[in-house]
């Protein structure tokens, strides 16, 4: 009994004294492992890289996390919920205490490409290095050139607040081994260089499957080239699918697409929450080709499955009745007027809801959200006065907003399923930034 | 996370607010507004030579555009009987930009209004100020304050006198001598719910709501105590709005404090640098 105990402890420690020699060698091979500098292209016109290195600072958006809400721009400090605790974005002006006034570019290209800061330490993939990886050695260069053109901001970056074990940043090294592969945008010569084009904004720049792609419990994006949709963790926002199938954009037309990144609003849907954010301080400044490019490269990509459903019980179907029918007549008090009786909309002010998959999906946050707290699309060149969505928080309680949603997801043809009034409530209160 | 305003908090879930009005929002059919906004680009054509090339000119369909403020705004900007919410109809324009800036820049803070806010432009956030200051809907009669005459009168002397031992000054000093405001950057004070007064103060004593730097309100609300914050705001709320109730055009005289939100008086010159 005692040499049966006595073994079993000793395979005991034996395993766990393997696992962590095994993880120890994974992060060692991540932090020895050689890195690729990137083929450098000597710069013959610096006015027009100054330029470039400004428009894929746009087409990037690092101005929306590097900067807190009424803040220098690009001084860091906006914060950034996610599962493991806060992160504080940091400042990347020219200053040289506390921004990247010291770097050079090829710490920068480490950054971009290698998610690793000046030092060597494993950044955290808040930072979309997963996505920013794709960006070519010369537009890494550009970018840096640029911002080194900022006015330098004097604001030390603050320290993030997560819990154990992401305070642990060595561990990240198990996490880069799974699921970060450093690679430039490798085009297909099999496609057209329109498509390679969009591909490149989609999958680099743009870090679109940040959103649109739904992450594991480790934060890692699963299968992000699909852009299958999915929720937004810590924002609670819902991310429709951007393939080109049913469920996705596969009943919006190029021009669509285009009109929607582009001004914010579109025959089809109107961008709200956090993609409003998007289109207003990034999409809307890039050009039309690069715009048409992303249309017609998220038009090609094939069509997954949906996304799991929240599960919300489907009522018993007097009960249903009773909902349909008080949702029903709210929707003729409050929303037809400007969505119509049939759910048509009349675009581009007021978004159709019939079709809608942002609304009438498996997620029913975003119709519940619009609800509650009504929201504005950005102002664009393309649209500069848009129309507002009232919230009617004020107005319902829970279990009226819930009826109300359950008849806009069952109508019209939408099948996106019932609401309950206490999913309503979790999300009635407005998050401050 | 963030607390609803009190009169929410207490109300009962599932009960109707009590509106003033039905709560059919934008009354778009769609032809006519097409037509009035085909109406409004003609009239804004002809207009267009008289105007001045530093005033905005309205857009058509502004009221449409605006269905998302008069929710809890009411219509036409004149607040509802909520209790709370504001009136913002013709209050002075820059006041309202002044306002609209801080929300979207985080100088001010409410959650509602920083998030509809936060991707709208200078040029649309003049349009909506330009908007509202132009509504000149009746005001409802005053609420009867529910505290005491000697409460009442404490906050009469501090609207009309101030603190003058300690160099507080007087509402009215700055307000004008109608509480009526001033163009373009000083709001009139009456017709405001007493909770929502009691809220701004508030706000300005914890940081909550900032305004452009010299922040005047914000010295002033750390200034006075609870008591006297609700004995000014139940005299305020409960004082009937004249007919003629309306922004004096200039300031009188010079301000006794610098303000950063009112451009051109000789105290928020130097400072708003």
């Amino acid at each position: 009994m005692n040499r049966t105990l006595r073994l079993g402890l000793g395979i005991l420690l034996g395993s766990v004294l393997a696992v962590v020699a095994l993880a120890g060698g994974v992060i060692a091979w991540q932090s020895l492992r050689s890195e690729d500098p990137g083929v450098v292209v000597p710069v013959t016109d610096h006015q027009a890289q100054l330029a470039k290195g400004q428009y894929l600072a746009r087409a990037g958006n690092c101005m929306a996390c590097h900067t807190v809400r009424g803040g220098a721009a690009y001084a860091g400090g906006r914060a950034l919920p996610t599962p493991f605790g806060t992160i504080y974005t940091t400042n990347i002006t020219p200053d040289r205490a506390n921004g990247i006034g010291d770097w050079s570019a090829d710490d920068f290209w480490r950054a971009l490409h290698h998610g690793r800061g000046r030092d060597g330490r494993f950044l955290f993939p808040a930072f979309p290095y997963t996505s920013y990886t794709q960006l070519s050695r010369e537009d890494s260069d550009a970018l840096f050139a640029w911002l080194r053109t900022l006015p330098p901001v004097n604001k030390p970056n603050r320290s993030h607040d997560l819990r154990f074990p992401t305070t642990k940043r060595p561990l990240l090294g198990l996490w880069r081994a799974f699921f970060f592969t450093p690679a430039v945008y490798q085009p297909d010569p099999a496609r057209s260089a329109q498509w390679n084009r969009g591909a490149y904004l989609v999958r680099g720049a743009g870090h679109c499957s940040a959103c649109h792609s739904a992450r594991n419990v480790v934060a890692a994006s699963i299968a992000p080239l699909d852009l299958a949709g999915g929720m937004i963790p810590s924002l609670d926002w819902y991310a429709p699918p951007l393939h080109g199938g049913e469920h996705g954009l596969g009943g919006w037309s190029e021009a669509d697409i285009a009109a929607l990144l582009r001004t914010g609003v579109s025959p089809r849907g109107t961008s709200l929450g956090p993609m409003s954010e998007i289109v207003g301080r990034s999409l809307q400044y890039l050009n039309d080709e690069d715009i048409n490019a992303m249309a017609v490269y998220l038009k090609s990509l094939p069509a997954q499955p949906l996304p799991a459903a929240s599960a919300a019980a489907q009522p018993e179907p007097a009960e249903a009745e009773r909902i349909i029918k008080q949702g029903k007549k709210l929707y003729g008090e409050l929303c037809v007027d400007c969505h119509g009786g049939k759910g048509q909309g009349s675009a581009p002010d007021y978004p159709p809801l019939a079709g809608n998959h942002a609304i009438g999906g498996p997620q029913p946050v975003n119709a519940i959200r619009a609800v509650l707290n009504g929201g504005f699309p950005p102002s664009t060149a393309g649209n500069p006065y848009p129309f507002g969505m009232p919230p009617f928080g004020p107005q319902l309680s829970d279990q009226e907003v819930a009826a109300l949603v359950s008849y806009v997801r069952n109508s019209w043809g939408n099948q996106g399923g019932f609401v309950s009034a206490s999913e309503v409530n979790r999300y009635r209160s407005v998050p401050l930034d | 996370m963030y607390p609803l305003r009190p009169a929410l908090q207490s109300r009962k879930r599932g009960a109707r607010m009590d509106y003033n009005r039905p709560m059919r929002l934008p009354t778009t059919n769609m032809k006519k507004l097409a037509a009035a906004a085909l109406g409004t680009l003609i009239a804004g054509g002809a207009a267009m030579a008289q105007t001045p090339a530093d005033k905005p000119r309205a857009i058509p369909g502004m009221a449409e555009r605006m269905a998302a403020c008069i929710a809890c705004h009411g219509k036409e900007g004149r607040a509802t009987a909520d209790g709370y919410y504001p009136r913002i109809a013709g209050k002075p324009e820059g006041y309202l930009l002044n306002q609209l800036q801080s929300f979207r820049d985080g100088r001010r803070r409410y959650p509602m209004m920083n998030y509809l806010l936060g991707h709208l432009s200078d040029d649309y956030l003049q349009q909506i100020a330009l908007f509202f200051a132009d509504q000149h809907p009746p005001y409802p009669p005053p609420v009867p304050a529910d505290v005491s005459a000697t409460v009442l009168e404490r906050g009469r002397l501090l609207v009309s006198q101030g603190k003058p031992a300690q160099g507080i000054a007087a509402c009215a000093s700055c307000h004008g001598a109608g509480l009526t405001g001033v163009q373009p950057g000083i709001p009139g004070l009456l017709g405001l719910p007493r909770d929502y007064i009691n809220a701004q103060l508030g706000a300005w004593r914890n940081g909550e709501r900032t305004a452009k730097a010299p922040d005047c309100m914000g010295e002033i609300a750390r200034a006075l105590s609870p008591e006297e914050i609700n004995a000014a705001s139940s005299w305020l709320s409960s004082q009937p709005v004249p007919a003629d109730y309306a922004p004096e055009r200039v300031l009188p005289k010079p301000l006794p404090v610098a303000c950063g939100s009112m451009p051109g008086s000789s105290a928020s010159a130097g400072a708003a640098r």
